[in-house]
């Protein structure tokens, strides 16, 4: 059964259990599927997958798992043709669909399926002749819906099938591994909430109302205001890579509890190697990369800034021309910090590294810019306050 | 195991097969199903697509900030129940009058099978969805006030949207049937366009599109204009009956495509500039 492919996608980090795999053998023993590996992806992608960081995994899995790279196949084919041997479960045919299955009997059906099978085992680099692509498979996927409703974007013929879309793993920046028990960094960050009352005036305030009564000789007088919501705006830029891999863990943890927060009105996060040089990036694989120009346009001055790093590099690196070549090649790291700086009202630079130990390194110029604080609980608890301070510096 | 209809989407709505399945699995699982995506992919519209091909009328949840679980299943009418008491309207000492239910509550008390959109669930608080686990599963609930139970005589079609601002929570996730809608790419809009301007000169569709993706995906926009913004664009061209386009400075009416007055900035900084906006 599938259930190999269940303990692949756990083994992938897909949190599926028995619930999901439940409702997938309820949803293919109702023959959504169609009987076709087209449509056992697409279902067991709706059953399985609950987020859309998860699809990229799943589709590793499902290429890994159903390509046959390292599990029997063999197996695996039983299955699918098994699933395939029920016709009774196959949804109603059309006219056309009932024709071109005409043409092949089951048997024929089942050895093109098989041979098909093969030949994507042999050929792997190249799926565009899985199941169901083009509207020419017998297993009626792909193609135009016989209706005469559209199905879609892989009707097109050259990018249809499961085989490719799994391959393709365009979900890839949509992940995020890492889901700790991240509580207490919440707890601490809930902190940084700003509540006031904006709006329109949609809550009863029932001591207004009950004062407003009073005055009114028991008339009753009904007082509503504004609800309280959280006004916070907060802009994190993580250093990545070199000397800040061993705090990888610990930046990571800080990360998702702040991607979980709820209270934020906005959280924006970018990435940074060493120093912020005139751009910074979307992914911590330094993809789409956003100049810190546009950065600042974006982003208004009550916005917290949140700068997470050691702050440890060559002192050139910070004090020379030393950042990325391109419009502003010229700047010195420092000087985008106190750029930086100078934008926020509150900024604060949260530091891993057991920084008060270090003299006469590049961390001394920066805390100079930025007020530092230990990247621990109580660190940033400390560095909450300074962001909650208020007002300009 | 009974028989239902197969969602193919309808003629103003266009599907793809991923779409196609998760509907159909949350349609035979009886679980909701859960639609994420950038804003104008067409999530609430596909909830009125769903009611369409189904032929079930649809009611309507929009959640906001201040939204509570609650009020999606009943509320009780306190205050009107305090005033009708001091002027004697209405019949006081029966709490019923006075509770009004919900959308959910409606589709769960309604005789025919509903089909309930509950908008941008990511908009409440973070327990939101948690509040609701215990009566999206069982589809049944209790007025406390009157001790009396509702219950779905027939599960209604539940459609959640979430406009990927917040997590969700997990136990809520895995409840539901989950589909992410991707941003359409150019062929997939071509066919889109037809639908909503069937008959456009196929030389004036291209520019669009051509224009479209590269204001899109090539400048750097706070809010990037997304399919219904291109649909109410060409609306406008033909309205005023331009013959075609090209992305330059004067791109007519700008303004349906960019709503923010630093994307309008940014727009013509980027083309004045003469600069490689795509670095």
């Amino acid at each position: 059964m599938f259930v190999d492919f269940i303990y692949e996608l756990r083994r992938r980090k897909v949190p599926v259990g028995a619930q999901e795999a439940v409702a997938l053998a309820s949803a293919l023993s109702q023959g959504l599927h169609d009987a076709s590996l087209d449509g056992f992806y697409h279902v067991a992608r709706a059953v399985l997958v609950h987020d859309e960081k998860h699809l990229d995994a799943f589709d590793v899995a499902f290429a890994a798992h159903f390509r046959g790279v390292y599990l029997e196949s063999k197996a695996i084919a039983e299955d699918l043709l098994s699933w395939l041997r029920d016709p009774v479960r196959m949804r109603e045919l059309s006219d056309e669909e009932r024709e071109s299955l005409k043409a092949l009997d089951l048997e024929e059906v089942l050895e093109q399926f098989e041979q098909r099978l093969r030949e994507q085992k042999e050929r792997h680099d190249r799926g565009n002749r899985w199941i169901g692509t083009g509207g020419t498979s017998p297993f009626g996927t792909g193609g135009e819906n016989p209706n005469g409703i559209s199905v879609g974007g892989p009707g097109g013929g050259g990018k249809g099938g499961a085989m490719v879309e799994a391959d393709a793993r365009k979900y890839k920046p949509y992940r995020s591994d890492v889901l700790l028990d991240t509580r207490q960094i919440e707890v601490a960050l809930r902190k940084l909430r700003v509540f006031a009352h904006e709006g329109a005036e949609r809550e009863l305030d029932i001591d207004e109302t009950i004062d407003a009564t009073a005055r009114n000789a028991g008339e009753i007088e009904v007082v509503s205001r504004p609800p309280r919501r959280s006004n916070t705006r907060v802009l994190l830029l993580m250093d990545v890579g070199g000397s800040m891999d061993p705090y990888a863990y610990t930046v990571s943890q800080l990360f998702s509890a702040a991607k979980r927060a709820t209270h934020f009105k906005e959280l924006r996060t970018y990435y940074f190697h060493n120093c912020v040089y005139g751009r910074v990036w979307k992914t911590d694989a330094f993809l789409e990369q956003i100049r810190v120009e546009d950065l600042l346009a974006e982003c208004g001055p009550e916005t917290k800034l949140v700068l997470v790093g050691d702050a440890l590099m060559a002192p050139y690196e910070l004090l020379g021309a030393a950042g990325w070549s391109g419009d502003d090649g010229r700047t010195p790291g420092i000087e985008w910090l106190r750029r930086l700086r100078d934008h926020f009202h509150r900024a604060v630079w949260l530091n891993p590294e057991n920084w008060r130990g270090y003299r006469g390194t590049t961390i001394d110029p920066i805390r100079a810019v930025f007020p530092m604080f230990d990247l621990t609980l109580e660190g940033l608890g400390e560095a909450v306050t300074e962001l909650l301070r208020g007002g300009r510096r | 195991m009974s028989e239902f209809r197969r969602f193919r989407g309808t003629e103003r709505y266009l599907t793809n097969e991923a779409l196609e399945a998760a509907v159909n699995c949350s349609l035979a699982l009886g679980r909701p199903l859960l639609v994420r995506g950038e804003p104008g992919t067409g999530k609430t519209l596909l909830a009125e697509a769903v009611a369409e091909s189904l032929g079930s009328p649809l009611l309507t949840w929009h959640v906001k900030s201040t939204t509570r679980a609650q009020d999606g299943l009943y509320v009780y009418d306190t205050v009107q129940r305090l005033y009708d008491s001091r002027f004697g309207d209405g019949d006081v000492r029966d709490i019923r009058h006075y509770i009004k239910l919900g959308p959910l509550g409606q589709a769960f008390a309604s005789n025919e099978q509903r089909v309930l959109l509950i908008d941008e669930v990511d908009k409440a608080d973070l327990e939101f969805p948690n509040d609701l686990l215990h009566e999206l599963d069982r589809m049944r609930f209790r007025i406390v006030e009157t001790g009396e139970e509702v219950a779905a005589k027939i599960r209604p079609v539940v459609i959640i949207t979430s406009n990927n601002e917040k997590e969700l929570p997990d136990a809520f996730l895995r409840r539901c049937v989950f589909h992410f809608i991707d941003f359409p790419d150019a062929a997939f809009m071509r066919r889109v366009v037809e639908v909503h301007h069937p008959g456009l000169d196929r030389k004036l569709v291209d520019q669009v599109l051509d224009v479209f993706y590269k204001v899109r995906d090539g400048m750097r926009l706070r809010k990037r204009p997304s399919t219904s913004e291109l649909i109410d664009w060409i609306a406008v061209l033909k309205k005023a009956g331009l013959g075609s386009v090209e992305l330059d400075k004067n791109l007519p009416f700008l303004g349906t495509l960019l709503k923010k007055e630093q994307d309008l900035e940014a727009f013509a900084d980027q083309l004045a500039g003469g600069r490689k906006y795509r670095s």
